[in-house]
């Protein structure tokens, strides 16, 4: 993490000032889709390994992992954004974020088929997601936007890891 | 030089905490009338500790407090006073004002002055009433004119003669006149005489011996108590007559002679007066005083956990065991290192042999880092004592508080946290269980009720009971308020224990009157939620007429629990080992189902309820053929007894709780993860849970998943 703002800060001293406004994000892919999270957000990244199932809770929360002595949580990304499940191989990738939640810092893992690149965007370019409707649940997309002719989807860590309160069972 | 003293004050404040629960022990096994001088030296130790400590750090309050306290205790001492139960009480609550004054203090708040002097006059006109021993009490404040004087109000303006003649023997007690003349010297102008005439012969003369007296005048702002503290280290040792010197009027002043200490405090009576609270208190000692201050103690009580750090004493040999095992670990490390450095298959059995002490030591060490949490349940008990000997001199019973294991060791946290909880149970058995003396003598029990408070290790576990030989529960009046309160239907039959149970629903209360002690209905249902929390359990037995037996069982530490790992399908869960009855392998035929769907199986003439862990955590049997076999592991939880259908046992584990919560949320069913050797996670399930979740899935028509 200090590397990193490390990084942004050599960058920005780089860029000229209207620069002030970019941030960087990592990119990743479900599918043919090419998605991306704050960098900030992440700790490390890491290759899926088998998971403890949990009882009882949404299908896509797959289990918790050992994490180094702390018990992680691993979330399949693309259950959970509702895209067709594909079998996990030796490339399928786990992204080790944090979050905010409720004032308390959280560490989660989401599955994601690969990691891609490190893109630096400018935030005026960042375009909001349009209204799908019902169709899609645009809730945890922050803005599209486009890389190199391929169009990236921001996602909002925070609300994309906020569990969702399991009903009890009646 | 100066020394920041602050530095010292956590320690201080420990160690007065400490020698005020020691003081308070030893005053409550202070038997009137029988005086075990070694518990009035501990007392006065106490005492003296304290008086001694907040002189040095300048809480001056405290010290002449203290100093008052310590004349008392002195007089006890020496046998000069009976031991009576009033000046037992007033030193029990002086205790608790010198506990208030020290907590205040430690807070930085102010130490509220008026309660103060309030216990300070209590403790004075006890140590000069019963020093003259044919003034009653009550006269003793009627009858204030005769003895009093403003002493403060004139000291502040004059000033003392003091004529000192010590004993031969002054020098060889370590005490130098030189000293405390220094000491007079700061607090006023003074002037000194010294008087040679009993100086010997030069022939005779014994250079250990002290022929000189001395007279010695003070000017200036200082009070009767001033000297006398000063003078207090020679007391007994030396003829000290100390008289006011007046300028202005002739008003008789007391002239107090102070050969022996006992007379050395001239009684403030006067500031009385200004008192009118206070009046109350000292003319009837013995009643007003202890009852009184249960509250104040609760509310030290209170302050005191809120306390700023926590830190907790460790005996030294605990940290030589700990220290003694790092150094062993250290040299396997070494020797493990050696072995790994130039390694060839000959030096295998060296390796397995590095690996296996390696692994000894291991353990070793996490258990003696246990220990180091570890503390005598003494911690909790002692305060018991005071508790029951206030509350039962409040209710009018004659009750025995029995002590029984104090020495057991338990987690620092559990300890922590179980005080509360006890000390609703010992109040419930004050308050409800014991009767008054009149109805005990009438049932044919002696007249002094008993309460035994008992812990004990059993396994992994440590027992806490608390037995009675009050009057027991009754079972029907449990029931028929049950049914009035609508809490159970009422055509429910119940056994005793289920009937028992019904004490900790919440609303519940069988009092006729509420008191102030207990009878409100809310408590025992929190009481069970905290133990519960502990990762204990609370069960209940009792006998009307007889008596009854609480007793609580709690996990000796609540970051390592035993437990024994299951295998459900590709799954492995840990069942806490304390809720394990006993585990049946299964076959189909045993078991019995119960309209088509709930299933039981008979248990040594008992129906017990099976909960399907694959059905209840949706987990794919492993063999879906042979559904019906497996192993059957009989848990118990609030005296519910069920069967929980595993695949298989794996094994018993010592497991390291870690929170799911952290990173993840509370699941249902599961009361924590744990790490298992390979590094994968293993759920720790929660039976009561589980029971709940299995109900709820029984009593749905559609099951959501």
């Amino acid at each position: 993490m200090a590397q990193q703002s490390d990084t942004k800060d050599i960058n920005k001293s780089h860029y000229h000032k209207e620069q002030d406004e970019t941030s960087q994000y990592l990119s990743f892919t479900l599918g043919n889709e090419e998605y991306g999270v704050d960098i900030l957000s992440v700790q490390e990244i890491r290759g899926w390994e088998p998971v403890s199932r949990i009882p009882n809770v949404p299908f896509y929360e797959k289990g918790v992992v050992n994490l180094r002595g702390s018990i992680v949580p691993i979330i399949d990304l693309r259950e959970k954004l509702r895209i067709k499940f594909t079998d996990y191989t030796s490339l399928t990738v786990v992204v080790v974020l944090q979050t905010i939640d409720n004032e308390k810092i959280r560490t989660m893992g989401v599955v994601v088929d690969s990691v891609s690149d490190v893109i630096t965007i400018n935030k005026a370019e960042v375009q909001n997601a349009p209204d799908f409707g019902t169709k899609v649940n645009n809730e945890f997309i922050n803005g599209l936007i486009s890389v190199d002719e391929r169009m990236v989807i921001l996602l909002n860590v925070d609300k994309l890891l906020k569990l969702e309160e399991i009903e009890p069972l009646s | 030089m100066s020394i920041d003293m602050s530095q010292f004050h956590q320690v201080f404040f420990e160690e007065c905490f400490e020698g005020l629960e020691a003081m308070e022990s030893g005053l409550l096994d202070l038997n009137t009338g029988d005086i075990d001088a070694e518990v009035i030296n501990t007392i006065f130790r106490g005492a003296h500790s304290i008086k001694g400590g907040s002189g040095t750090f300048g809480f001056n309050e405290v010290a002449d407090f203290t100093h008052i306290m310590e004349t008392l205790l002195d007089q006890m001492r020496d046998g000069r006073r009976p031991v009576t139960q009033p000046a037992v009480d007033v030193l029990l609550s002086s205790v608790d004002c010198l506990r208030a004054m020290l907590t205040a203090i430690q807070s930085d708040d102010k130490v509220d002055t008026a309660t103060v002097v309030i216990y300070k006059t209590a403790l004075e006109i006890e140590l000069n009433g019963s020093a003259k021993q044919s003034i009653p009490l009550e006269s003793a404040v009627e009858e204030d004119d005769i003895e009093t004087s403003d002493n403060e109000a004139e000291a502040t303006e004059q000033g003392w003669s003091i004529a000192f003649s010590p004993y031969l023997d002054l020098l060889k007690t370590g005490n130098d006149p030189v000293r405390l003349f220094r000491e007079l010297a700061d607090l006023g102008e003074y002037t000194v005489a010294v008087n040679t005439r009993d100086i010997p012969d030069f022939d005779d003369l014994d250079p250990e011996e002290c022929n000189l007296s001395w007279t010695l005048t003070v000017l200036g702002e200082s009070t009767l108590e001033d000297i006398n503290e000063i003078f207090s280290w020679v007391e007994g040792d030396c003829e000290l007559d100390i008289q006011a010197l007046i300028k202005k009027e002739a008003k008789a002043t007391p002239s107090v002679k102070k050969d022996k200490p006992e007379s050395s405090i001239v009684p403030v009576i006067d500031s009385l007066e200004s008192l009118p609270a206070s009046l109350d208190v000292v003319q009837r000692p013995s009643n007003t005083i202890p009852s009184s201050n249960t509250d104040v103690a609760g509310e030290v009580l209170v302050e005191r956990r809120s306390g700023v750090s926590s830190s907790i004493r460790v005996d030294t040999a605990k940290i030589d065991a700990l220290i003694n095992i790092v150094g062993e670990v250290v040299i396997t490390q070494s020797m493990l290192g050696l072995v790994g450095e130039n390694f060839s298959m000959d030096q295998l059995a060296q390796l397995k042999r590095g690996l296996a002490q390696l692994e000894r030591h291991t353990r070793d060490m996490q258990q003696s880092v246990m220990n180091i949490r570890m503390l005598p349940i003494n911690f909790v008990f002692s305060r018991f004592p005071r508790l029951v000997h206030d509350i039962s001199a409040k209710l009018n019973k004659k009750i025995d508080l029995k002590l029984v294991g104090e020495s057991t060791e338990v987690d620092k946290a559990v300890v922590e946290l179980i005080n509360d909880p006890l000390v609703h149970l010992i109040r419930n058995s004050l308050d409800h269980g014991i009767e008054m003396p009149a109805d005990r003598i009438a049932a044919g029990k002696p007249e002094v009720g008993t309460i035994e408070l008992k812990a004990y290790h059993r396994g992994g576990h440590i027992v806490i009971e608390i037995i009675d030989d009050g009057r027991g529960l009754d079972k029907n009046k449990l029931i028929s308020k049950a049914i009035e309160k609508g809490l159970i239907n009422e055509n429910s039959i119940l056994n005793d224990k289920q009937a028992f149970e019904l004490i900790f629903m919440p609303g519940l209360s069988t009092a006729e009157s509420v008191t102030d002690i207990s009878g409100r209905g809310v408590g025992m249902d929190v009481v069970r939620k905290n133990i519960q929390a502990l990762g204990g359990n609370i069960e209940i037995l009792s006998e009307l007429g007889k008596g009854t037996i609480i007793s609580i069982h709690l996990p000796l530490t609540l970051a390592i629990i035993d437990g024994q790992s299951v295998a459900v399908g590709e799954e492995t869960y840990i069942v806490p080992l304390v809720s394990i009855i006993e585990s049946v392998n299964i076959t189909e035929d045993i078991i019995n189902k119960v309209a088509g769907k709930g299933e039981t199986f008979k248990l040594r003439n008992q129906y017990i309820p099976i909960i399907r862990m694959h059905e209840i955590f949706n987990v794919q049997p492993k063999d879906k053929l042979r559904t019906n076999e497996g192993v059957i592991v009989v848990v118990e939880r609030q005296g519910v007894l069920c069967g929980l259908f595993v695949d298989e046992l794996l094994g018993p584990h010592q497991v390291v709780v870690k929170s799911l919560e952290a990173n993840y949320r509370r699941i249902e069913g599961v009361s924590g993860a744990t790490i298992l050797g390979d590094g994968s996670v293993a759920l720790i399930l929660d039976v009561p849970g589980l029971v709940r979740l299995s109900s709820n899935r029984l009593s749905s028509t559609n099951p959501s998943l």
